[in-house]
Order: C-alpha cells, then sequence, then structure tokens
C-alpha cells in the first residue's frame, strides 16, 4: 500500500498511567496516514484500549498521560490532543475524530429515536437545520446500509439488532466526515455474518470518504482482513508493528507469533486449540526486561536482563522489540521446514 | 408412549450409547398463538430436533434470536413449550410439573454458564460463595464435604482456591471470572452442561483456555456439553457435532468438520464465508452468497426462514423445506441442500477465488 505522506495522527512516546502511578502504557509511538487502516491487537489488558482511549481523551478518571503527544491532523491543521482543553476537544470529538465502541446500545439514549440522536449530532456539530439534519441523517442512513432508512429513523434503540445499532453508531460517528474512525472492538460482540458486514462498510468508507481507521482488537484474523498495518501491543508497549501482511506472514516476535498460533486461521480441520500460558503482566508491574519473557518458549538470560528496546528492522517500515531478534525467526522457520 | 416404540421400531442400528438429551420437535413461543398463524409471531424455536451424548460436545451456532439460548432454557424447563418433547436421561420433561420440577432444576444435574460472567455472578458473594450456592441448593452432598467439592471445582478449572475463594468476582480478570462460572456449574457434577456464548466475552488466549477446560471436563467428568456460540471459530477445535439455527430453525445439523468444511446450507455457507481468518485460503466470499440488490420480495411468513437473504432462493422455497438426511450423517432444511454450489460456480468463475 502506497503510503500517503498526509498524516492524520502521530502519536509519539506515549506513556499513560493508571490508579497510583502505575504505567500501564508506555513508549508507544506509531502514525497514520490518510485513508490508512492501522490495527492495534492484543490481549485484554495490553494497553491497546487505553492507548484509543487516550488519543480520544476518554481516559478513566485515575488515567492520566504522563508524557507524550499525540497530534491530529497534519499542517496548518494540526491539534495537539495531549492536555488539551475541553473547548479544544469539542471541536475535536465527533467532528474531526469519530468513535464507535463494543456495545452499541449503551453509547445511544434510549428515550430518543436513533433518527434523533443523528441529526442532533448534525445540527449542532455541523450547524445543519432542523430539515436539512433529517434529510442528511436519511442519506447517511442509507449510506451505512440501513434498509428503510426513513422508517429506522423514527425508530427508538431497542427496536433496532445490535448489527442495526453499530450501523446508526457509525453513521453517528461519520457524520461530520471525520480524519479519523476509532473502533474500539467494534465488531466482536456481533456475529459472523454481520461482522463481515460491519467490516465491509468500514472498508467502503475509508474508500468514499478517505476515512482513516484505527481498528482496536483481540482479534489477529479482523486485523488480517481489515487492516494494511499492524501494531501488536503486550503488556503496555508495542511489541511488533509493519505491514500486516508482512507481519503475519513472517512474525519476528515471538508474541506475535503466539497470537497467531491462537487465531483463526480459516482452517476447520485444525482439532488443537493453543493458548499463550501464564498471564498477561498486570498494569504497572515492574518487570527489568522483556515484559513477555515470563511466557516465551524462547526466553534466555538476555532477555531479562535490562529493557529491550524496539528496534526497525531492515524490512521498511517494520519493527519488532525482542532481545533475539533474528534468532527466534531461524528457530521458528526451521521449526516450519521440519514439521 | 407410542411414539418411543415407534421410533425404536423404524431405527434399526441403535447407536451404542443413548442419548443424554433428546429434543424432538420442540417448539417454544414467547407470544400467545395467533389464528392462522402456527406459533403466533413469537415464535422462538420451531420444531427443533437435537441429541446430546454422555461425553460428547455439540455446539449450536446461530444469530441472535435464531432461538440458541431458547433451546437451553426449554432444558432446563424455564420455559415450557408448546409443542415437542424434551427427554433427559430416558426421562420425558414435559411430564414434570410443580415439586417435581423444582426438584430436577436444583438437583444440578443440568447446569447452564452464561455469557457474561460480570453479571451472572453475584457481586456480593465470594468466589467461595458462588462455588458452594449450587450445592447448599442441591442439598445432597453432606455440609462437611462441600468445602472439599468447591476446591476441587476450582481446582478443575485451574484456579487456586485458596487465592481466590474469599475474592469477589469484580477481583478477578475476565477469563477467571468465567472458570468461576464453570466450577459454579460443575460443582455439582452434572451431567450435562449448557454453555451460553461461554468465551464471546474472553480474548482469544483465555477463549481456548476456557474450551480446552470444557473438552477436558467432559473427558475427566464425563460431561455432555452443548456450546451456544456466535462464532464458529471457537467451536470448530473442539465440537464433535454442531447445529446450526436461524431464525427458530435448525437449519443443518451433522459432524463439525462436514458442516463447517463443506456447508450443505447456504446459511451454514454464509456463516463460514463470514468469519475473518489470518490466512484468507481459497474459499467463498461473503458477498458471492448474498442475495443480489433489488431481489424479489418474500412474504413474511410460511417462506423458507432464510428465503430473504439467500441467493438460491427460487419458487420451491415459498415452502419452508423439512430437514432431510444427507450422506447419512448429517441433516439441512434446505430445498438445494448441497447443491448450491453448482450454481455458484457457474455464475462466479470468472471472480471466484
Amino acid at each position: 500500500m502506497p503510503l500517503s505522506p498526509e498524516r492524520v495522527l502521530d502519536v509519539r512516546d506515549l506513556q499513560v498511567s493508571v490508579g497510583d502511578h502505575l504505567v500501564a502504557v508506555q513508549d508507544v509511538s506509531f502514525q497514520i496516514g490518510r485513508g490508512e487502516a492501522v490495527g492495534l491487537v492484543g490481549e485484554s489488558g495490553s494497553g491497546k484500549t487505553l492507548t484509543c482511549r487516550a488519543v480520544l481523551g476518554l481516559l478513566p478518571t485515575t488515567g492520566e498521560i504522563d508524557h507524550g503527544r499525540i497530534v491530529l491532523g497534519d499542517g496548518a491543521d494540526a491539534v495537539e490532543l495531549t492536555g488539551a482543553r475541553r473547548s479544544t476537544w469539542d471541536q475535536v470529538r465527533g467532528v474531526r475524530l469519530g468513535a464507535v465502541f463494543q456495545d452499541p446500545a449503551s453509547y445511544l439514549n434510549p428515550s430518543l429515536t436513533v433518527g434523533h440522536q443523528l441529526a442532533e449530532q448534525l445540527r449542532v456539530k455541523a450547524g445543519l437545520s432542523r430539515a436539512a439534519a433529517h434529510r442528511r441523517s436519511v442519506e447517511l442512513f442509507t449510506e451505512v446500509g440501513l434498509h428503510e432508512p426513513e422508517s429506522v429513523f423514527h425508530q427508538y434503540p431497542h427496536e433496532l439488532s445490535g448489527g442495526m445499532l453499530q450501523r446508526v453508531l457509525i453513521a453517528i460517528s461519520v457524520s461530520c466526515e471525520p480524519e479519523l474512525l476509532i473502533a474500539d472492538e467494534a465488531t466482536t460482540a456481533l456475529d459472523v455474518v454481520i461482522q463481515a458486514e460491519i467490516l465491509e462498510l468500514l472498508r467502503r468508507l475509508r474508500e468514499t470518504h478517505g476515512l482513516s481507521l484505527l481498528l482496536v482488537t483481540h482479534d489477529l484474523a479482523v486485523v488480517a482482513e481489515t487492516c494494511e498495518r499492524i501494531l501488536v501491543m503486550y503488556g503496555g508497549q508495542v511489541v511488533e508493528s509493519g505491514p500486516t501482511a508482512e507481519v503475519l506472514g513472517d512474525p519476528q516476535h515471538p508474541y506475535t507469533r503466539a497470537l497467531m498460533d491462537v487465531a483463526t486461521i480459516g482452517n476447520w480441520e485444525r482439532r488443537t486449540l493453543d493458548v499463550i500460558p501464564g498471564q498477561p503482566p498486570a498494569a504497572g508491574e515492574r518487570m527489568p526486561g522483556c515484559r513477555f519473557a515470563p511466557r516465551c518458549r524462547y526466553a534466555a538470560a538476555a532477555c531479562v536482563a535490562g529493557p529491550v528496546p524496539l528496534v526497525d528492522l531492515e524490512t521498511e517500515g517494520r519493527s519488532a522489540r525482542c532481545a533475539r531478534l533474528g534468532e527466534v525467526l531461524t528457530e521458528s522457520a526451521l521449526e516450519e521446514v521440519s514439521a | 408412549m407410542t411414539a418411543t416404540q415407534e421410533v425404536s421400531a423404524t431405527v434399526e442400528s441403535t447407536p451404542p450409547v443413548p442419548p443424554l438429551l433428546r429434543v424432538t420437535g420442540l417448539s417454544v413461543s414467547y407470544a400467545p398463538p395467533r389464528k392462522g398463524v402456527n406459533l403466533g409471531t413469537g415464535a422462538a424455536l420451531t420444531d427443533a430436533s437435537l441429541e446430546v451424548r454422555p461425553g460428547e460436545i455439540v455446539g449450536i451456532v446461530g444469530e441472535t434470536g435464531s432461538g440458541k439460548t431458547t433451546l437451553a432454557r426449554a432444558t432446563v424447563g424455564l420455559v415450557r413449550p408448546a409443542a415437542g418433547r424434551i427427554e433427559f436421561a430416558g426421562q420425558d420433561m414435559g411430564g414434570l410439573r410443580g415439586r417435581a420440577l423444582r426438584d430436577f432444576r436444583r438437583s444440578g444435574q443440568v447446569q447452564l454458564v452464561f455469557q457474561d460472567p460480570l453479571r451472572s455472578l453475584d457481586p456480593d458473594l465470594t468466589i467461595g460463595d458462588i462455588v458452594r450456592e449450587p450445592l447448599d441448593v442441591a442439598g445432597t452432598l453432606p455440609r462437611r464435604e462441600r468445602a472439599d467439592r468447591v476446591a476441587e471445582s476450582l481446582r478443575l478449572v485451574g484456579l487456586d482456591p485458596e487465592s481466590v475463594t474469599g475474592r469477589r468476582p469484580r477481583e478477578l480478570s475476565g477469563g477467571q471470572r468465567q472458570r468461576v462460572s464453570l466450577a459454579r456449574a460443575i460443582s455439582t457434577r452434572p451431567q450435562l452442561l449448557f454453555c451460553d456464548e461461554p468465551v464471546s466475552a474472553l480474548d482469544v488466549s483465555n477463549r481456548n483456555l476456557v474450551l480446552n477446560l470444557l473438552d477436558r471436563l467432559r473427558t475427566e467428568l464425563g460431561l455432555a456439553v452443548v456450546i451456544i456460540a456466535h462464532d464458529l471459530s471457537s467451536l470448530a477445535g473442539i465440537a464433535d457435532r454442531v447445529a446450526v439455527f436461524y431464525r427458530s430453525r435448525v437449519v443443518e445439523q451433522g459432524p463439525v468438520q462436514a458442516v463447517l468444511g463443506r456447508p450443505a446450507h447456504p446459511y451454514t455457507g454464509l456463516l463460514t464465508a463470514s468469519a475473518p481468518s489470518v490466512v484468507r485460503v481459497d474459499r467463498l466470499r461473503p458477498e458471492q452468497l448474498r442475495p443480489e440488490p433489488g431481489g424479489r420480495e418474500w412474504p413474511a411468513h410460511g417462506v423458507c426462514v432464510f428465503a430473504p437473504r439467500c441467493r438460491f432462493a427460487h419458487d420451491a422455497c415459498t415452502e419452508q423445506p423439512d430437514p432431510v438426511p444427507l450422506d447419512g450423517e448429517r441433516e439441512a432444511a434446505c430445498h438445494v441442500a448441497g447443491r448450491w454450489r453448482e450454481q455458484l460456480t457457474s455464475d462466479d468463475t470468472t471472480d471466484g477465488g
């Protein structure tokens, strides 16, 4: 995929702590170009949701950005989001930055029709008149693939299925033509048929609106089908990143490899369900070396001796955080050949 | 009981192990039946048949509202069926009333595990109390042995009794909480475990952990397990058989690899095509199986339940097909069961693959 020079999001050296100064996200840097889809993958507690909440300015009350920069947009439009004021957020959230989450029903007001909630957004944020907002709402509902958008407009959230509600939320979040849409486990609760439809919808919106996408999920398979680039997070750090096809085709970090072993390969014949032994470290747990070492089958003394840096690899745009970089690759490659 | 005699007379090769659970022609409706329409608009389950044997894992897939959970609720006696029979260990559940039904439910022979452990576990109780509660309700185990059983159940699901018994659900991780639900469900040593979306709230590694646990429990405790899931990948690895539900009907069932590997019903085909995977092997894409836009309008009742979303719907589909046996081991309710692929290859040779 050709990388557009225009940058939509730039996150640098982000460190987020929660509770009593427990560092839950550290040293996270990534960029998203216009129209690009980036997947943020990891288990629960990997810091992926905190990272995206930090970008949205929606950290829990105990959470706080220790240092780092989050810049939305490029050039003259660039907005620094770290430490932004309420008035800045009002101009950014819902306008330049959209978001959809796992449980669509809990993000809608049950006592207002879904059309009302979309039109309200258009009137408040885009300044449309009542009639124009209604017209545009119906257009948006059509665009996100809701059947009979006119009647959906007058329906209440409880009258719609989960998949339809997620479409409504997508319509609301893209209503002001945001530069970036953040989807945090947006398809996790949906059944596979609807999930495929929603992913297709996101793909279409990217093409038609030049929308960039930050997809946060624990499901490697979803990223494999949707994103051009992938960031694998573990224990609050990015452990591997790069173009999706290359990272999944030839993972360099043992954790990425382990994730692939537990993921859906699309092979119904497979009769074993792999697990990654052990538990991920708790947020803020102090570990001198690699945070994955206790669960890694390749762990050696060097891994726990000191901090492991994120190293750029030869392939452009790829990096990995592993003390035994290269050694593990050859071992696993050999294993596959002999298997 | 002439019905059972007839059945046993017609089936010549009876399976070696009699089914623990036999559901025959089960219909459940949440709304009163209306004139002219068999079951009213609230038909949650229509003419469903399913068998589960001891030590077997049967997967149930289907979208929200397809009747998966209703089957579980009917089996434990939480809803009364409108038609059909449910036999558990040879006993007709439909005959149970009042005290007998309550006693059966409390005996803990059939246990349910729910999707969201945070909502299904009482937040005020400690893990020890939660796992112990079904034992107190059943009352079969002497009091002094209950604590040991609680510890044993927790160990079976891979939790350390000493560190978790005193804690409360919110102090545990999602995967641990779901294992607590399992420990609670197996504390009465049930014969049948109904797991309603046991892993959909968990991430992949924990998901596989819980599924492997279920696999181990069925061999160690001889449990029959029914796993309700909306994603196929969880089932593909451990289920022996799978039943696909669509709009209150069982549209296909059979051995898991046959059903998922070579779906006979177009809905199963759409399901497997829609499942995301890391490696996109040569297979159908969901758009190949969706009806072309502007297709014909189908009436709301009487037609095949899948017709409005089926690419292969034709005139015959104005009538709901009955499940028919297919290559011996499985059955599908479709007028073009197993044959729709032929139409596809002639249509889509250019953009297939």
